[in-house]
């Protein structure tokens, strides 16, 4: 927290500020959260958030593994990750407490509910003495409040069983917090209204604990040597703007990117599967849209409907985490060997194996590239945010589309729940790409190449006299019919990989995101990490280094720039959430010296550790 | 989607045969199948651009290539799946899918549960030899018990599954059998399976001239056919023999069938009970084997449901207004 010498009616300015609340799964933590950020998103601060929930559905009360935490990071300027260290600690139970408190900054803020300090919880979160009773807090601030009762208090007039009382418990500790940063609560309240339409009771309660917590800021009952705080508003680009998700990025940038190709229909086939589900989700709600979804009974036939469906004129999209785009490579085979356009998001999570389902990694960037048996090219994308999550979608349609080739594009279980501010754009401003299915019998065949972008074309089945058959044994170059010719088959593997490496010439040439486009040390990397990498080589620069943020967003084929770009380096550090792919693939592609800086702990990088290497190099 | 219909006037069986040379071994029994479907075309009259025939991998799934139509030669076991896609994407399509015992009830189980149970509007069409052909002849999942072959030199120790046994276990609602040679029930079976709308699921014994020759020849051969078979029919009561004089009946006290003489308390075959389609399905000699229409009991096809349901989704269908759809604010 950078604090500002220049106190403004009593609010001491913060440039920007990380706020965490935890507490236990049933305490509401992720809804306080997206109430924060709706509230700081009216405000007119930039933000970026995190949640980081459980694995288990309901762990048992009071337990570390059941803490459930929502962390925003908002100020006036650069928001680019939901921050390295926390200033405020929302902390609603002793195993809260210490599975978050370590990420506090010293001196920061620590805001515990005293009541939920019992023997029993103490002894659940492994507190062999209560913390709050020595010196163990002594590096941070603590306010201890006695939220259980003062929420009780407040909702009392409005007759709830204590049990109900205690789950307004989070709409308090919203009050405190929205009153600490001069928010609003106003949105909230409408929110509480329409969620508990049906329960005005419980609307009202809630309401009531919202607007005690924040008089109890407003009030002189806090502690006099704190104060409220101001964070200046975000200089954003004039439009209209709207949270965005990368679940919801995604699945309204293939909806997009379908209208965009004139397509009339996207077939949309998933398989439940952490945290991939929530894509399939937000899609089945969307059937107004042109979107048939499908809950297939594996993932083989998530893949397998989806390519149907392409092969029947729609676009088709599936869409899993690491174990789950495993066992659709067969399909991802025969919908290159058919050369019919797939969309798969892949949804990448710590692994092998089952691993970490909740915690977020980029280590699927092998299996994506090379994964699959035999010479199987295919094009390989990566959003760098969650509002580029739209962008990307869009682009891999239109390649899919363009080139008749399954398109993966990899997304993690952190930019799956990750939001930020996103500037609305309209459709009409959105390019279009319209697909022409074949309909002219003339010199048809399934195989026949278009010269430049060496696609075959798209049939739709229905269409006269265009009736043939495609499969996955090999086929003849020249008229499509099965064949073991021998050169044929070297002639139809060249044909499928430059057809993929033609992407190259497509795309936009590969860019420098901070920095010049030569030096010292270009920083480069792909997808999610792009904020944190952002952030530290900005720093480094702030510090006279001589180093560059090169990010990549298309990973197969790579811009036909980038080996020249990176060659203008005297050195390239690749900051991947993996233990060193795209640091081999591009050491392979140019034969250069890059070096790894891997991060396998389920955990997003933080600026600090990104710094840190450059500085070490 | 509006389909063209080009006037094919009546289009005789071998309109509906591609140019591509049949490969299958000499004497095989997919002969007489493909010969059997191209008449069904033919009789049905089938528009050649709405039809697409879908297959796995194995023997029976080479099949498309040789038929006129539409056709996708997809993975092992996947055919289910991919047509399931193409009804989602285009219901107007006629979609048949030609698989096999290996290709259908082994590696590919899961998916013919599961597009029986949801009665996707397909005809499924599952060529049973009970061995492995294209790979060369190792035992498969409806092998008898004993079957020699280089994967069980000693002879298989596994309980066959009986197909349409299986088929009605996942919730088929219809299930007929049939005999690679028996042309003229053949091509009226898959004309009933056509005209029935969900998921219909026909099983052909064929036999492999090559791995598993003469494998039904104790049902098929035509000494023994007459009281090895009895050909069902709705509303007829169940008789066989040379003369039709044997009969099942339900045994008094019991749900199991027995044989009698024919006579007044012969049982009637009823297509829509799917207890009796079970006990038809599972007969094993001495009984005769069921051929016909076992069970046919009709309900809304999965993809006609799917399309309802969209017909009362929330949105006004625009992009501009969906990304609009919720909290927004305003920067100037």
């Amino acid at each position: 927290m950078v604090t500002s010498a220049i106190p403004r009616s009593g609010r001491e300015i913060r440039d920007s500020v990380v706020i965490r609340f935890a507490g236990d799964s049933g305490d509401g933590m992720q809804v306080t959260g997206s109430q924060f950020t709706l509230e700081t998103a009216l405000a007119g601060s930039d933000f970026s958030t995190f949640p980081d929930f459980p694995a288990e559905i309901r762990a048992p009360a009071g337990t570390t593994f059941g803490v459930s935490a929502f962390q925003i990071h908002f100020g006036g300027t650069d928001v680019m990750t939901p921050g390295d260290a926390v200033d405020v600690l929302v902390a609603m139970n002793p195993a809260a407490l210490t599975v978050d408190v370590h990420d506090l900054k010293v001196g920061g803020t620590v805001i515990v509910d005293t009541s939920a300090f019992t023997e029993r919880n103490l002894g659940k979160a492994g507190y062999a003495k209560n913390p709050l009773e020595d010196d163990s807090l002594a590096r941070y601030q603590v306010l201890k409040f006695d939220i259980t009762k003062l929420t009780a208090d407040a909702v009392k007039p409005h007759g709830l069983t204590s049990r109900e009382a205690h789950l307004c418990r989070n709409m308090w500790a919203l009050g405190l917090l929205l009153w600490m940063y001069g928010h609003e609560r106003s949105h909230t309240i409408e929110w509480l209204k329409r969620k508990f339409a049906k329960k005005p009771v419980i609307a009202d309660a809630n309401i009531a604990a919202l607007n005690a917590g924040h008089a109890f800021g407003e009030t002189a009952e806090m502690p006099e040597h704190l104060v409220g705080y101001v964070v200046p508003k975000a200089v954003a680009r004039p439009g209209r703007y709207r949270t965005v998700s990368g679940t919801e990025g995604l699945a309204w940038g293939l909806v997009a990117g379908v209208r965009a190709a004139g397509i009339d229909k996207m077939v949309f086939a998933g398989y439940p599967i952490t945290p991939a589900s929530a894509l399939l989700h937000t899609l089945a709600h969307l059937r107004a849209y042109g979107v048939v979804t499908f809950q297939a009974e594996d993932e083989i036939a998530a893949s397998g409907a989806a390519l149907g469906a392409s092969y029947a004129g729609a676009l088709g999209v599936t869409s899993s985490s690491g174990p789950g785009i495993a066992l659709k490579t067969e399909m991802l085979g025969l919908a290159i060997a058919t050369e019919l356009p797939l969309v798969v998001v892949d949804s990448q999570r710590a692994g092998p194996s089952t691993g970490m389902p909740t915690k977020a990694e980029q280590s699927d960037l092998f299996q994506a590239v090379h994964g699959r048996n035999a010479d199987a090219p295919l094009a390989v994308l990566a959003p760098a945010t969650t509002s580029d999550c739209f962008d990307i979608a869009i682009e891999a349609v239109r390649l899919a589309t363009k080139y008749m080739t399954p398109v993966i594009v990899l997304s993690d279980g952190y930019l799956a729940h990750a939001a930020e501010p996103w500037r609305i754009p309209q459709e009409a401003d959105l390019p279009k790409f319209p697909v022409s299915y074949r309909t002219d019998p003339e010199g048809f065949h399934p195989f026949l190449r278009d010269p430049e972008t060496l696609a075959r074309p798209w049939v739709k089945p229905g269409t006269p006299r265009l009736e043939h058959r495609i499969g996955g044994l090999e086929r003849d170059y020249d008229s499509g019919h099965i064949s073991y010719d021998p050169d044929n088959h070297a002639r139809m593997t060249k044909a499928r990989a430059d057809k993929i490496a033609g992407i190259a010439r497509d795309i936009p040439l590969q860019d420098v995101a901070v920095g010049e486009d030569h030096g010292a040390l270009a920083v480069v990397g792909w997808g999610s990490t792009f904020g944190a990498i952002h952030q530290a080589v900005k720093i480094a620069r702030d510090e006279g280094r001589d180093v560059s943020h090169i990010h990549l967003r298309y990973l197969s084929p790579f811009p036909r720039n980038l080996g020249d770009l990176l060659k203008r380096f005297e050195r390239v550090l690749v900051p991947e959430m993996n233990n060193g792919q795209l640091v081999k693939l591009l050491r392979a592609e140019y034969l250069i010296p890059a070096e790894p800086l891997s991060k396998v702990t389920g955990k997003p990088f933080r600026v600090t550790e990104i710094v840190q290497a450059i500085r070490n190099l | 989607m509006t389909v063209t219909t080009i006037t094919d006037a009546q289009l005789a069986p071998k309109d509906y045969s591609s140019d591509q040379e049949v490969r299958w071994c000499p004497g095989c029994g997919d002969y007489a199948i493909l010969k059997a479907v191209q008449k069904a075309c033919a009789e049905l009259a089938l528009v050649r651009e709405r039809t697409v025939f879908v297959s796995g991998i194995g023997c029976a799934a080479r099949f498309p290539y040789y038929m006129s139509t539409y056709g996708f030669h997809t993975v092992h076991g996947r055919a289910p799946a991919i047509a399931t896609g193409i009804k989602l994407a285009n219901p107007d399509l006629d979609v048949w899918v030609m698989t096999g015992d290996g290709d259908g009830l082994s590696i590919g189980g899961n998916h013919m549960l599961h597009v029986l149970r949801r009665n996707v509007d397909l005809q499924i069409i599952l060529f049973n030899n009970e061995i492995y052909g294209l790979t060369k002849g190792q035992y498969s999942p409806t092998s008898r018990r004993g079957t020699r072959s280089p994967s069980t030199p000693l002879g298989s120790i596994e309980y066959p599954v009986s197909a349409c046994g299986f088929a009605l276990g996942a919730g088929a609602r219809f299930v007929a059998r049939s005999v690679d040679t028996m042309h003229t029930h053949l091509v009226a079976t898959l004309k009933r399976a056509h005209a029935h709308r969900g998921a219909s699921f026909v099983e052909i014994l064929q036999n492999c001239v090559v791995f598993n020759d003469a494998v039904f020849d104790h049902i098929t051969g035509k000494e023994v056919a007459a009281d090895a078979q009895i050909l069902v029919e709705h509303g007829k009561p169940l008789l066989f023999g040379k003369n039709r004089e044997k009969a099942l009946r339900l045994k008094p006290g019991t749900l199991e069938l027995e044989i009698v003489t024919a006579g007044p308390d012969a049982l009637v075959h009823d297509e829509t009970n799917r207890s009796l389609a079970q006990l038809l399905a599972g007969l094993e000699p001495p009984f005769p084997a069921a051929m016909g229409v076992l069970y046919c009991n009709p309900a809304a096809p999965y993809e006609q449901e799917v399309y309802a349901q969209s017909g009362s989704a929330t949105g006004n269908g625009e992009l501009d207004a969906l990304l609009n759809s919720e909290r927004t604010w305003e920067v100037t």
